[in-house]
C-alpha cells in the first residue's frame, strides 16, 4: 500500500465551552476520494479547514506527504469552500487568471475553461453566473494549480439535481486523473457515488470509517421494506417485526424477506405501495447518528 | 394597507435601533461635530485683523497698540518669518515694539491698509517699512485642499471598505488557502490604490488646473513625491482599520471618525491660524495637515524639498507605523 498523502493525527479543536473536534485521526492514501460525513455541527468543516491549513488546531497535527503543512502543501492543494465570493467586475477568465498568478505552476486557463464547461462563459461577469455555473468556476479555481489534493467542502449544496449531476461527472473526471479528493457532503448519494472511503463524524469524533460497501455490509445484513404510514394498520404494529416509525412511512428491516412478507400478508397489510431496497449510506448515517433533529 | 405599512415600519425601526454601531454614530457624529466646532470657532467675537509681533510674547509689551480690541496679536519668532507672512498677506501687519516702534505693511493688502491706520492712531511715531506681495486667491489656496481631501477619501474608504468586503464575503479566506502571504496581499492593495490615486490626482490637477488657470510655483516632481507619500500614509491608515475588523458599522464609524476631523482641522477649507493652540497641535498630528502644508508650500510658494522635509519625514514615518500595525493585526477571516 502506498504512503498516505495526508495524515491526520489526534486532531483537537476547542472553542470556549465547545470541543468541535475531539481526537480525530485518519490517513488518506493518494488517488482516492475520501468522504467526511456527519450531521450539522459534527465537526467535519472544522476538520477539513484544519486539514486545509486555514485553521490552527488546538492539538494534534496534519501531515502532507509526511511533512507538516507548509509552502509545498499550499502550492499543491486545491480548495473549494462551502461559500466563496469572488472579486466584483471580473470575468470568469480574469478570475481564473488572478488565482493562476498566485501559484508557481498550474494549468492553462483555456484547458480549465474546457474541463469545467466554462468556455462559453469566459467573458461573463462573475456576478452574472447561476449557482451551478459559479460552482463550476470555483471548482476551476480550485484546479488552477493542478493540485495533487483537492478539498471539496459541500460542493453541491444548493444546486439543482441537474447541476449536481453535472458537477459529479466533473469530479469523476478529476478522480480519473488520480487526484486525491477530500469531500464533505450532506448528500449520501453523492458520497456513495464519489467516495472510495468515508469517515462518519459525530460530536467531533469518527464513529465509523471504511469503504461505503464494506460499512454497509458490516452494519446491515438485512434489506429494508418501506410502507406508507397510512397503509399500515395500527393492529399490525404488534407483529414480531423490526419496525422504524418515521413521520411518512414505516420501515421494516429483515434478513428473511420471504418470512416477513408472509407475516404482512397474514396480517392483511396492503402491499400495493411496498418498496423493497437494500440499505444505503443514508440508512447507515441515520443508524449511527440518530434520527432526532439536534438543537 | 395600514397594517402592512405599520408592520414593516415597526420591524425597520427595531432593525435600526438594535444596530448599535450605526445608531451610536448617527447620534454621536453630529453631536461631536457641533461640540468640536464650538470649541474651535466659538467663544468671543473673532478678531478682524492679525498682527505679528516680533520679540517674544505680545502681552509682555506695554504699547498702546497691543491693547487694541478685535486685533489678534501673534508672536513671530523671526523677522524673516514675519515678513514672509506679511508678503503672503497671511498676517496684516508685522509689528516690532521699541522706541520708536517699527512695522512692516504690505502695500498690496487692503486689510494691511486698515490695520496700519489703527496702529498710527495708537502710536503716530511708529516707523513704516513697506513691503509688497500678492495674496493667494482663495480658489488657488483651496485647490491643493480639494485634491488632498479627494486623496484622503479615496485611500481611506477605497482600501478600508474593500478589505472589509473581501473579509465579509469570504474572499480573504479563499486567498488564505493559497500561497499568498498577508504582506503580499497588503502590498498589492497599497500599490493598486496608490497607482490609481496618483493617476486620478494627476488628471484632476491637469484638468482643474487648466480650468482655473493654476500653475504650480514649485517642482512638479516634488508634488508627485508629496502625493505618493500622502497617499501611502492614508492607505496605510485605512489598512490599520480594515486589517482586523469585520463589522461594517464599526469600520464605517471609525473611518468617519478619522475623515471628519481631518476634513475640518487640516486646513482644507480655511486656515486654523486663529484656532486655540491645542487644536493646532491636534491638527498637526493629522497626516492630511502635513500633506496639505507641503503641497501648498510647493504649489503656492515654490518651496523646495528642504522646506517641506519635516512634512515628508512625518508622512513616511506614520506610513511605516500604520503598515507595521496593519500587517501585525491582519486577519484573513471573520
Amino acid at each position: 500500500m502506498s504512503a498516505p498523502i495526508l495524515e491526520v493525527r489526534d486532531l483537537l479543536k476547542q472553542y470556549p465551552g465547545v470541543t468541535a473536534v475531539n481526537g480525530i485521526s485518519f490517513s488518506v492514501p493518494p488517488g482516492i476520494c475520501f468522504g467526511l460525513l456527519g450531521p450539522n455541527g459534527a465537526g467535519k468543516t472544522t476538520t477539513i479547514e484544519i486539514m486545509e491549513g486555514i485553521l490552527a488546531p488546538t492539538g494534534g497535527e496534519v501531515r502532507y506527504r509526511g511533512e507538516p503543512l507548509g509552502a509545498r502543501f499550499r502550492e499543491e492543494a486545491g480548495i473549494l469552500f462551502q461559500a466563496t465570493a469572488l472579486q466584483n467586475f471580473l470575468t470568469v477568465r480574469q478570475s481564473l487568471a488572478m488565482f493562476r498568478g498566485l501559484y508557481q505552476r498550474g494549468r492553462d486557463i483555456d484547458e480549465l475553461l474546457k474541463l469545467c464547461s466554462l468556455e462559453a462563459l469566459a467573458g461573463r461577469d462573475n456576478r452574472k453566473l447561476s449557482g451551478g455555473q459559479l460552482q463550476r468556476l470555483l471548482l476551476a479555481i480550485a484546479l488552477v494549480n493542478d493540485p495533487q489534493v483537492l478539498f471539496l467542502d459541500e460542493p453541491t449544496t444548493g444546486l439543482d439535481p441537474q447541476a449536481r449531476r453535472n458537477f459529479w461527472s466533473l469530479i469523476r473526471s478529476i478522480k480519473a486523473q488520480r487526484k486525491t479528493i477530500i469531500l464533505t457532503t450532506h448528500y449520501m448519494e453523492e458520497a456513495e457515488i464519489l467516495c472510495d472511503e468515508i469517515a462518519i463524524v459525530d460530536r467531533g469524533r469518527i464513529i465509523a470509517q471504511g469503504a461505503p460497501g464494506a460499512l454497509l455490509r458490516q452494519h446491515f445484513a438485512e434489506v429494508l421494506l418501506e410502507l406508507p404510514r397510512a397503509d399500515f394498520p395500527s393492529a399490525a404494529r404488534s407483529l414480531p417485526l423490526q419496525l422504524i416509525d418515521t413521520e411518512e412511512r414505516i420501515e421494516i428491516t429483515t434478513d428473511d424477506l420471504d418470512a416477513t412478507l408472509r407475516t404482512l400478508i397474514a396480517a392483511d397489510v396492503p402491499l400495493r405501495n411496498l418498496r423493497i431496497r437494500p440499505a444505503n449510506l443514508e440508512d447507515l448515517f441515520l443508524e449511527l447518528t440518530g434520527r432526532e433533529l439536534r438543537a | 394597507m395600514m397594517r402592512r405599512l405599520l408592520s414593516v415600519w415597526h420591524a425597520r425601526n427595531l432593525e435600526f435601533l438594535r444596530d448599535r454601531g450605526t445608531l451610536l454614530f448617527t447620534v454621536l457624529l453630529p453631536l461631536s461635530l457641533i461640540v468640536g466646532m464650538g470649541f474651535i470657532f466659538g467663544g468671543p467675537p473673532r478678531p478682524l485683523f492679525k498682527v505679528g509681533v516680533l520679540g517674544g510674547a505680545a502681552a509682555a509689551h506695554a504699547d498702546t497698540f497691543l491693547r487694541t480690541r478685535y486685533v489678534q496679536f501673534l508672536s513671530v519668532a523671526s523677522a524673516a518669518d514675519g515678513l514672509r507672512e506679511v508678503r503672503r498677506q497671511r498676517i496684516d501687519l508685522l509689528f516690532a515694539p521699541g522706541r520708536p516702534p517699527r512695522y512692516w505693511v504690505n502695500t498690496d493688502s487692503p486689510k494691511g491698509y486698515i490695520a496700519e491706520k489703527l496702529l498710527l492712531a495708537a502710536d503716530p511715531h511708529a516707523r513704516r517699512l513697506p513691503v509688497s506681495g500678492k495674496a493667494v486667491p482663495y480658489l488657488d489656496w483651496l485647490f491643493p485642499g480639494i485634491l488632498a481631501m479627494n486623496l484622503m477619501f479615496s485611500c481611506l474608504f477605497g482600501v478600508g471598505y474593500v478589505v472589509l468586503r473581501y473579509r465579509q464575503s469570504g474572499f480573504l479566506k479563499r486567498l488564505h488557502a493559497t500561497p499568498l502571504s498577508p504582506f503580499e496581499f497588503l502590498s498589492a492593495q497599497v500599490l493598486s490604490r496608490l497607482s490609481i490615486i496618483v493617476l486620478i490626482t494627476t488628471v484632476l490637477y491637469v484638468a482643474v488646473g487648466a480650468m482655473i488657470h493654476f500653475h504650480s510655483a514649485g517642482s512638479i516632481a516634488l508634488l508627485l513625491l508629496i502625493t505618493v507619500l500622502g497617499a501611502l500614509s492614508m492607505i496605510a491608515l485605512g489598512l490599520t482599520i480594515a486589517a482586523r475588523f469585520a463589522s461594517e458599522e464599526l469600520v464605517n464609524g471609525l473611518l468617519n471618525l478619522l475623515t471628519w476631523p481631518m476634513m475640518l482641522l487640516s486646513g482644507v477649507w480655511f486656515s486654523l491660524a486663529g484656532a486655540p493652540r491645542w487644536v493646532q497641535w491636534v491638527a498637526d498630528a493629522l497626516p492630511l495637515t502635513q500633506l496639505l502644508h507641503a503641497a501648498r508650500e510647493v504649489m503656492l510658494y515654490g518651496a523646495g524639498i528642504g522646506a517641506i522635509a519635516p512634512n515628508l519625514i512625518y508622512l513616511a514615518a506614520v506610513t511605516l507605523v500604520f503598515l507595521a500595525f496593519g500587517a501585525w493585526s491582519f486577519k484573513w477571516r471573520i
